[in-house]
């Protein structure tokens, strides 16, 4: 056997679980499930062609749907808004060399690995409008409490504090891109008389765009297949505002036995996120620093 | 050049806290406080969580909330791993829990050494395919109904084998890790074990596992807590109240009448006990794994 050959037949059966895990488990169901989409299927009777029906119902009968894609939307902008200014926040704090340092660490990324449907089920009580600590420790500085998940307006904003817990993780990845940042060029600009305001906009920002960029991915990701916490937390309610696209899909063949709506929803969400990827790949590849300087 | 750059940064080091000490100092003080801040909001919940699983009934209810039981209820253990087969239900969890790492771990090494070690046409093709497969990984329910359909056709619902099987051909993003940890081995000490005769399966068992531990104890640990933490899977496959594992189980707490919010807190501080222990114990592999995966 020559080399080349030997490097080809072993190569090949060494990635051979994934070549197979890639067309069972990846593959074979996104194609499945864009024919699936076609159909009307309810897991028994085989699938019957509908054509174009699902999509149709979807985009022009479906009200439910539409309030999906909005709470979805809603709280993917809202969780970024949010997460985004708190993670950097985090990490620039996190920067700051002390004694303790590595056991506020730990507590920060700790609930970050941990299981959300535990968080959820924590928040739950923790947001209790009568018995809960949050809205206990409010009163104390006079602020009335709210009925966090009982509220169609602020349940989805109780959920995206519950996504900050995750927020260890990311930050530490800042915290990386941070400390990567030559010391020379805070000290050239502290000559200069930048404040620590304009050092952190004009060296700081630009020198972590890669980690932003991946945040917004990792971000949107989240945000568009949330799923878990609302399932626990809400059940979708108070009034829908919290019936994500996720747990809809879900419903379409859990609830309704509908599998071929679910899968035209599920092909829709993969031509979005595909697209919102590669749209933020496009936007950031003028404003995104790949080296850090040093 | 190097050493002009140094001398610059020297002086501009000496220089600056001559022209501005202050703001530096202020900066500590205000980073000290936002982390203080920070730990708090992050304590809370498991400290919420571990105090009310040790509250009765009666002062859970009660208004204030009291900031740390007045009495200890150790009973709430024995109720709450009674209430539902807590024990039952936690070594369905440490089942899949230990079968899938198994896979995961096994199946990404053997993968990525073929990545990193071999060349042959169509390999970078295929390592694009795990690296789209990350962003895919992202979004479960894109697969959700294909893939619920074909494990009910196999018969494998109310069985572990839809949350085990998948994990043993290989997972993106460990591969990717292992990749990255394999190129940087010195590739002459396979070519010499090779050259000793020895076969590539060997090579791989004999030198690159044992110098490529860190990483491997990396994926190990995020493997299990994916698979401890995983919730729609066990939701979707296992339907049999006896194949539960502890992320269904614990929603029995919330179904009867009236919630068992003490025994539920109780619960949910043994689920993830073991995951805090693990995180202290392994907090490298942790930190390391995390940074490791921002360079994507």
């Amino acid at each position: 056997m020559t080399e080349k050959r030997r490097q080809l037949v072993l190569g090949y059966l060494f990635i051979s679980p994934w070549l197979i895990g890639l067309c069972v488990f990846i593959v074979y169901p996104l194609i499945y499930n864009f024919y699936l989409g076609f159909t009307v299927y309810n897991g028994f009777v085989p699938p019957e062609w509908i054509g174009l029906a699902n999509y149709v119902r979807m985009f022009t009968g479906d009200s439910v749907f539409w309030q999906a894609c909005w709470n979805t939307i809603y709280y993917t902008v809202l969780a970024c808004i949010v997460g985004i200014p708190f993670t950097i926040l985090m990490a620039l704090a996190m920067k700051v060399e002390m004694k303790e340092t590595p056991i506020v660490r730990a507590i920060l990324v700790i609930p970050s690995v941990l299981p959300i449907f535990a968080l959820s089920l924590v928040f739950v009580w923790l947001l209790n409008p009568r018995f809960g600590l949050v809205n206990y420790f409010l009163s104390f500085f006079g602020i009335p409490g709210v009925d966090w998940l009982g509220s169609p307006q602020w349940s989805k904003f109780s959920l995206v504090l519950l996504a900050q817990l995750g927020a260890g993780q990311v930050a530490l990845i800042y915290l990386a891109a941070m400390q990567g940042i030559s010391e020379e060029l805070y000290d050239a600009a502290r000559i200069d008389g930048a404040n620590a305001w304009t050092r952190f906009w004009s060296i700081t920002m630009p020198l972590i765009t890669p980690v932003l960029q991946y945040q917004l991915i990792v971000g949107i990701g989240l945000g568009l297949s949330v799923f878990t916490q609302a399932y626990v937390m809400t059940d979708g309610g108070p009034q829908d505002s919290t019936l994500f696209y996720a747990l809809y899909l879900y419903r379409q063949v859990f609830s309704y036995s509908d599998y071929g709506y679910g899968a035209a929803m599920a092909t829709v969400l993969f031509i979005v996120s595909l697209l919102l990827a590669v749209l933020v790949f496009r936007a950031s590849r003028k404003r995104v620093f790949y080296e850090a300087i040093g | 050049m190097s050493v002009t750059v140094n001398e610059t940064s020297v002086a501009g080091r000496a220089a600056a806290p001559l022209r501005n000490p202050r703001p530096f100092k202020w900066q500590r003080l205000l980073a000290r406080i936002v982390l203080y801040a920070l730990c708090a909001l992050f304590v809370l919940p498991i400290y919420s969580m571990v105090t009310s699983g040790l509250k009765t009934p009666a002062e859970l209810g009660s208004f204030p909330p009291t900031l740390f039981p007045h009495t200890l209820a150790w009973g709430n253990f024995d109720a709450a791993t009674s209430f539902i087969p807590f024990w039952k239900y936690f070594g369905n969890t440490v089942d899949v829990a230990l079968f899938s790492t198994l896979g995961a771990v096994v199946s990404s090494f053997v993968v990525a050494y073929g990545f990193a070690r071999f060349n042959f046409p169509g390999r970078d093709f295929f390592f694009y395919s795990v690296l789209g497969s990350i962003f895919l990984a992202g979004f479960p329910v894109l697969t959700l109904i294909p893939l619920f359909d074909m494990f009910t056709r196999l018969g494998w619902l109310n069985t572990f084998l839809p949350l085990i099987v998948p994990s043993w051909f290989g997972n993106a993003f460990y591969i990717y890790l292992l990749r990255q940890f394999l190129l940087r081995l010195p590739p002459e000490l396979m070519e010499a074990a090779r050259i000793d005769g020895a076969g590539e399966l060997r090579v791989l068992w004999s030198i690159v596992l044992p110098l490529s531990i860190p990483a491997v104890a990396v994926v190990a640990v995020f493997a299990l807590f994916n698979s401890w933490n995983d919730f729609l899977g066990p939701l979707v496959y296992l339907q049999d109240e006896s194949k539960y594992t502890l992320a269904i189980g614990l929603s029995l707490y919330k179904s009867t009448h009236d919630a068992q919010w003490h025994l539920m807190n109780m619960a949910s501080t043994l689920v993830v006990l073991p995951e805090i222990v693990l995180f202290l114990i392994f907090q490298r592999a942790f930190l390391s794994g995390i940074a490791a995966g921002a360079v994507k």
